[in-house]
């Protein structure tokens, strides 16, 4: 959970290349050549991405760059116009949603999506995978699943007390603040046991205190040997937490890099802030957003001048 | 005016096959709308592969009339996939649209001339329930209390209140499990139940064939309550399904014993209400310039119109419902 630990973690293999689509040791997803676009705006055109095994990777940019998309198409929501994907050497390309979760890839949402009227601990049974009652000629015989039912609800209240949830247990998850349904999304991702977590900002709207202790959780997360991939505008969370910084703007990868790098590269600031911010505001003959296709205002832009 | 009358026809019409056809079809839409959210708004047709399952081979084929039992089943089973194939991708008004739409093709393919050799037409199908009588251990008029039936309607009353029964003994089996809670999951946000690993497409399929597969059962019971099948609107048209929808909402949707406790009720209700005009009118409370005879069946839909609104805004969640259920936004 300490940083100590992660920098020991990261440093024990060899440090990967901060050029963007360079090469991960024990590289757990794979992404190539992945497009998508809406009518003529390309959303995601990302060439090759690979995420390292038992890492946080962050995922940032500016507002429209393409992230949540690109969570969409991995997670099998939405279906790209190219590409390919492979997690842990497995195809998953052409995989519906649940199936892709099945695998143990689960993500959460932007926009929390609790379970309104189930209860919080109906809520956390139903990340169980496995389960025989679901199917539904075995659900008719009530022996059949009790005992697996019963290690589940076990298991879910294990996770509610790490995650100070236990005393909601019985609550309808509509009755929840955003907060704790940011961490009932959580842990309910975590009842699935995936191998890959991607949480699509996870702090939006979560107040400061909540904020460091679902820090913790996803540190926990790493510690347990599982691959975070999350979404985050909130630079001191992304300083706190990542491993490695992936940069997304306008649907390509732009920069790789631990958040060091990332912090100094200009290319990044770019992104964020424009090209020209920090160019003072003048009328010169090179500025292409001034030059008029027309001879006549050019020169009256020169009269000024 | 003779309340005792008035009373005893009420309680009277919410034992009779009338509502314990009205029972099942709603079971059914409780499964599809009370469970997954599934906006089914052709119940009737569903009921009408019953009712016509059940003729068709005894009356075109001369079968037993088991064998229109299984056909009945069978057939609601090919509606609602054939229903859920094009729509349960899309968005659930979909669905709505789709059902009624197809509900009433159904109607109308059933009263085809054409077909006449096969389903009767529009003139519907009868005599095709003696095999069932047959099988009737009743004989003369039964006495229940202050009631009194007839031989056939007992044998009715029995095997469709024994149908509901097992109905809500399946509907808690399969709603108090695994199952049912993925169901559940799936009407609240399909996309949260697929991040999880659930099947929300084959869950909606299945909660389709099993609420139409009670809307079957219905139609079944409609059409031996009747002794005959008719493709008219009121047998088995657009009313029915709302009907059914009303008796549910009444009883409460998304509750084990709403859709039986809410049909006994509206059923209850119209006979009463009925009862009641057409009394005060022939002792002469009510005159005959304002309500005539023949207004009377019009007029206690819209008296129970308004006592639906006046529900709806006290009670929202129906007799049965939680009301903890409607305190937030879904």
């Amino acid at each position: 959970m300490s940083d100590g630990g992660s920098q020991a973690a990261v440093s024990s293999d060899e440090k990967p290349a901060s050029t963007p689509g360079s090469a991960k040791p024990d590289a757990i997803l794979l992404v190539d050549g992945i497009r998508r676009s809406f009518g003529g705006l390309v959303a995601v055109d990302v060439d090759h991405l690979e995420f390292q095994r038992n890492r946080i990777t962050a995922l940032i940019g500016p507002n429209g760059a393409g992230k949540t998309t690109f969570f969409n198409l991995i997670t099998g929501f939405d279906t790209p116009d190219a590409g390919t994907w492979t997690y842990d050497g497995r195809d998953m390309g052409s995989l519906p949603a649940h199936e892709v979760a099945l695998n143990g890839m689960v993500r959460t949402f932007q926009l929390t999506k609790a379970l309104s009227r189930l209860t919080v601990m109906e809520n956390m049974k139903l990340g169980a995978q496995q389960q025989r009652g679901e199917n539904l000629f075995r659900s008719f015989n009530h022996r059949g699943w009790k005992r697996q039912e019963a290690e589940i609800e076990a298991r879910a209240d294990a996770l509610l007390e790490r995650f100070k949830m236990d005393h909601m247990r019985d609550e309808f998850a509509g009755t929840l603040s955003g907060g704790q349904r940011k961490l009932l999304e959580m842990a309910r991702a975590l009842m699935t046991e995936p191998a890959i977590i991607m949480l699509d900002e996870p702090m939006a709207g979560v107040n400061p205190a909540l904020t460091q202790s679902l820090l913790g959780h996803v540190k926990e997360l790493r510690d347990e040997g599982r691959t975070v991939i999350f979404v985050e505008h909130d630079m001191d969370v992304v300083r706190d937490i990542s491993d490695w910084v992936v940069v997304m703007a306008e649907g390509r990868i732009i920069a790789e890099g631990t958040h060091e790098e990332i912090g100094a590269n200009t290319q990044v600031i770019d992104a964020y802030l424009g090209r020209h911010h920090d160019s003072t505001l003048t009328i010169d003959d090179d500025n292409p957003f001034l030059d008029q296709p027309d001879g006549s205002s050019s020169e009256s832009a020169e009269s000024q001048d | 005016m003779d309340w005792a009358t008035i009373f005893e026809n009420g309680l009277k019409a919410g034992i009779r096959p009338e509502a314990a056809y009205f029972a099942l079809a709603a079971i059914g839409l409780n499964i599809h709308f009370g469970y997954t959210g599934l906006l089914n708004f052709g119940q009737a047709g569903f009921m009408a592969m019953g009712a016509y399952g059940l003729a068709i081979p005894v009356f075109a084929y001369g079968w037993p009339w088991w064998i229109g039992v299984f056909f009945g089943l069978l057939a609601a089973v090919l509606f609602a996939v054939l229903l859920g194939v094009p729509t349960l991708r899309l968005r659930a008004d979909y669905l709505a649209i789709v059902t009624i739409a197809a509900a009433e093709i159904i109607r109308f393919i059933f009263r085809a001339t054409d077909l006449r050799e096969i389903t009767g037409g529009s003139n519907g199908i009868n005599g095709f329930s003696s095999g069932f009588f047959d099988l009737n251990p009743f004989s003369g008029t039964i006495n229940i209390g202050p009631f009194d039936f007839t031989a056939r309607e007992m044998w009715v009353m029995i095997v469709g209140w024994g149908l509901v029964l097992i109905g809500i003994g399946l509907t808690y089996l399969m709603i108090e499990s695994p199952w049912g809670r993925v169901l559940k999951a799936v009407r609240e946000d399909e996309d949260a139940a697929r991040a999880l690993g659930k099947n929300a497409y084959s869950m909606k399929m299945q909660s389709l064939i099993i609420g139409g597969l009670f809307g079957a059962l219905a139609g079944m019971i409609l059409a031996l309550s009747q002794g005959s099948v008719q493709p008219s609107p009121t047998d088995l048209g657009p009313p029915k399904t709302f009907f059914a929808y009303a008796a549910l909402i009444l009883g409460g949707t998304g509750r084990l014993w709403g859709p039986v406790i809410g049909s006994i009720m509206f059923i209850a209700l119209l006979a009463f209400t009925d009862n009641l005009l057409r009394q005060a009118q022939a002792a002469d409370y009510i005159p005959e310039e304002i309500i005539t005879g023949t207004e009377v069946g019009v007029i206690r839909f819209v008296l129970l119109g308004v006592g639906l609104m006046i529900l709806m805004l006290y009670r929202p969640q129906g007799l049965f419902g939680d009301k903890r259920e409607m305190a937030f936004d879904v």
